[in-house]
């Protein structure tokens, strides 16, 4: 049975700050904090934006893509920023798009890689018959402490995947997966910031995981590197993706088109997604994507994929993801605290 | 006073080890050592640990117990083990207490281990722990931190003498060299001056490359008296000079901080007590957890005249085939810095160099090495030499 992708959609906030701007509020070095982690700037979300309103967009850019929401039987929304603990927002979604009732919805956390777990739930959810197509969204208003190297990156951003079996874009070959009980990087109940393990977030979790489950999907594929033409790496900055591309021998040149960290930071459960969206934007039929995820806790999803005929017919459609990225509007960092409700007000 | 001999020595790689414990790389060293040495289990008498903060690293005290029970000799053989603590000085702190138990008569086998787990805490963590090593009252809590310390030397160093940027940045691009061929070593690339010019600002004068790193690691020697040493091993290492000395724990109460009192007493003692002058020792490993350390001690243990340290080091004289090597193992920069591992690591590169075996890093016909080891800014310092000839 052939499973693939029939439409998607991202949405990327229109604020931008940069690491100049950050680095200046907390005596840093802006040079080295830009070189060191590949990331110029980053996406801010407005005052009445957030996971729930960036997933929101992401499905309606999905479609406008060709998704018909009658035929949605479920949705799914991985974020490490729901704006409820207890209340979903693939509901609220779904309402908004004209989805459902006769449907089901569901949350999900697993850091980075909430929307990709999405996916795949997903292709079960399509591949047993329980919904003719399923959504899947990664979307994230990520939260990075004041003064912490999180504060570079932790970004606003996100993307609708609909998966299906007729009407493909692209086709989803395979997926694997690489999960084990990591804690590089954590955010108890009630904490308004995750907190990491320093550099132990590196080989023992990001690379760990992305390696691993890379190499089983090489394996399993039965492909090189080589045979891809675009690959997309979980990235939390722009170096860390980049060092892994090189390790498993793909290319600058393959993974540049996926490479948004730079320009718009990490928007955690959205970030290998958006990677994928822009790929998705320019992709010739007949190219192949490989993409591996990464969640802190941790686990990696990889997936190898095809892009059908039918993906010219839909990529104006919507708002482009490299679009939405140039589309910037700079704030310092008193409008970008107040935006991400840093300041302290009495409530 | 019987003379005592290196008769074993094991070393683990130094790095970050995210896969293995405290326990884990200790048993690794000894296990190593024990094996070089030929040992039975039950042949060994005693054992000395140097171990700076298992407490703030690893949440672990009672250390000697720790290592003895975990290499089989607790239960078994019940033996007396001894964690010793001087700062970055713990290991070579360590060695000393070994060498005096086979001296003294007390014992004969002896295992003198060091062993630091860094990387299980936040780096700020790491830090904190490390800056218990300087005062905690008079320049803990008024906001000096250890680089900040060292970097008020340097800037003493090179105001004085004219000591410059490049004769620091030096020590760590020669350090980088050697540990290119040292196996162990935790960083094994080569550098150059604008590496480390050009990387991030630490404490100014100092960047990034001029700072030993945070490293997991752990070594152990084993020492018995030299008239046994020949049943063991048929290249032992001979012991011929030992010194301990201590100084302020502060820098501002120091009479000058372009030298380190400690370790001009610590380095004569040992010579005094080898019977033999710097010019005569083949090689040194120092304690050069900042660049300026490497310099200030390369002064101190009269290798150069004060103020000479930096050019002489610009000019290659520390370097493998220059006039004293320094450092052979990449040093604390290169090679690492788990700090109660390292006074015993150093002691390890002496072994091999003695014994030729040493590889790409040999000193050819070394007949004589030294080690120097210090705690904190100076606090501390425990210098040692060796030879591979018996000279008594």
């Amino acid at each position: 049975m052939t499973l693939g992708i029939s439409a998607y959609g991202a949405y990327v906030p229109r604020y931008r700050i940069k690491v100049d701007e950050i680095a200046k509020v907390w005596g840093d070095d802006a040079d080295d904090y830009k070189n060191g982690l590949m990331v110029t700037e980053k996406s801010v979300p407005d005052m009445d934006e957030d996971t729930a309103t960036i997933a929101v967009e992401a499905a309606r850019n999905a479609i406008l893509r060709g998704a018909d929401p009658k035929k949605i039987g479920a949705i799914y929304v991985g974020s490490e920023s729901h704006p409820y603990a207890v209340k979903p927002t693939a509901t609220i979604v779904a309402a908004a798009i004209g989805a459902g009732p006769n449907m089901t919805a569901a949350d999900y956390e697993f850091a980075c890689k909430a929307g990709t777990a999405a996916i795949q739930t997903c292709m079960g959810v399509v591949s047993a018959g329980i919904a003719e197509t399923a959504m899947a969204i990664g979307a994230d208003v990520s939260q990075g402490a004041p003064g912490d190297a999180l504060e570079y990156t932790a970004a606003a951003g996100g993307a609708a995947f609909v998966i299906g079996k007729t009407d493909l874009i692209a086709t989803i070959n395979h997926t694997c997966s690489f999960t084990t009980d990591t804690p590089d990087f954590w955010r108890r109940e009630g904490a308004d910031y995750p907190r990491h393990g320093g550099r132990f977030t590196g080989d023992p979790g990001y690379f760990k995981h992305v390696l691993s489950a890379s190499k089983m999907m090489l394996e399993k594929a039965g492909t090189k590197p080589s045979d891809y033409d675009y690959a997309v790496f979980h990235q939390p900055n722009g170096k860390f993706p980049t060092r892994a591309a090189q390790t498993l021998g793909f290319t600058k040149e393959q993974i540049k088109q996926g490479l948004t960290c730079p320009k718009m930071g990490n928007t955690y459960s959205g970030a290998s997604m958006v990677g994928l969206s822009a790929v998705l934007d320019v992709a010739k039929p007949g190219d192949r994507v490989f993409v591996t995820s990464f969640g802190s806790g941790a686990g990696s999803d990889s997936f190898d994929i095809t892009v059908t005929d039918r993906i010219t017919k839909v990529q104006d459609l919507a708002q482009k993801t490299w679009d939405y990225i140039k589309d910037a509007k700079y704030i310092d960092y008193a409008t970008y605290a107040k935006h991400k409700g840093k300041i302290k007000v009495d409530s | 006073m019987r003379d005592v001999a290196i008769i074993g020595a094991g070393c683990t790689k130094f790095g970050e080890m995210w896969e293995r414990s405290f326990r884990d790389i200790v048993v690794e060293a000894g296990a190593q050592a024990i094996g070089d040495a030929k040992l039975n289990g039950e042949e060994i008498e005693a054992m000395y640990v140097g171990n700076m903060s298992g407490g703030q690293f690893v949440s672990q005290e009672h250390i000697g117990s720790l290592i003895a029970d975990f290499t089989g000799l607790a239960s078994t053989f019940h033996i007396p083990a001894t964690r010793v603590e001087a700062a970055c000085a713990s290991g070579g702190l360590a060695l000393r207490n070994a060498i005096i138990a086979v001296a003294s008569g007390y014992h004969d086998v002896v295992v003198a281990a060091g062993v630091e787990k860094m990387t299980d805490v936040e780096t700020g963590v790491t830090v904190d722990a490390l800056a218990s090593a300087a005062d905690r009252e008079w320049e803990g809590f008024m906001g000096a931190t250890f680089p900040a310390l060292y970097a008020m030397v340097a800037r003493l160093h090179m105001h004085r003498y004219g000591t410059t940027r490049d004769q620091l940045a030096q020590v760590a691009v020669k350090n980088h060299h050697n540990a290119v061929n040292n196996p162990r070593a935790q960083f094994r690339n080569e550098i150059t001056l604008d590496t480390v010019k050009n990387s991030t600002l630490v404490a100014d004068p100092f960047t990034l490359f001029d700072c030993s790193p945070i490293t997991d690691g752990a070594a152990a020697v084993i020492v018995a008296p030299a008239d046994d040493a020949k049943k063991y091993t048929d290249s032992p290492v001979y012991v011929l000079g030992s010194g301990q000395a201590t100084d302020t724990i502060s820098l501002h109460n120091r009479a000058d901080f372009c030298t380190f009192g400690a370790s001009v007493a610590a380095g004569k003692r040992a010579y005094e007590m080898a019977g033999v002058t710097p010019a005569d020792i083949d090689l040194c490993e120092v304690h050069d957890c900042f660049t300026i350390a490497e310099i200030l001690a390369i002064e101190d243990l009269g290798f150069f005249k004060k103020g000479q340290g930096g050019p002489a080091t610009l000019a290659g004289e520390t370097a493998i085939g220059g006039k004293i090597p320094i450092n052979t193992s990449g040093g604390l920069k290169a090679c690492g810095h788990p700090v109660g591992a390292t006074g015993i690591k150093q002691a390890v590169e002496c072994v091999e160099q003695l014994r030729g075996t040493a590889g790409k890093r040999q000193v050819d016909g070394a007949k004589i090495a030294m080690t120097h080891n210090v705690g904190g800014t100076g606090g501390t310092a425990v210098c040692h030499i060796f030879s591979n000839e018996r000279r008594r």
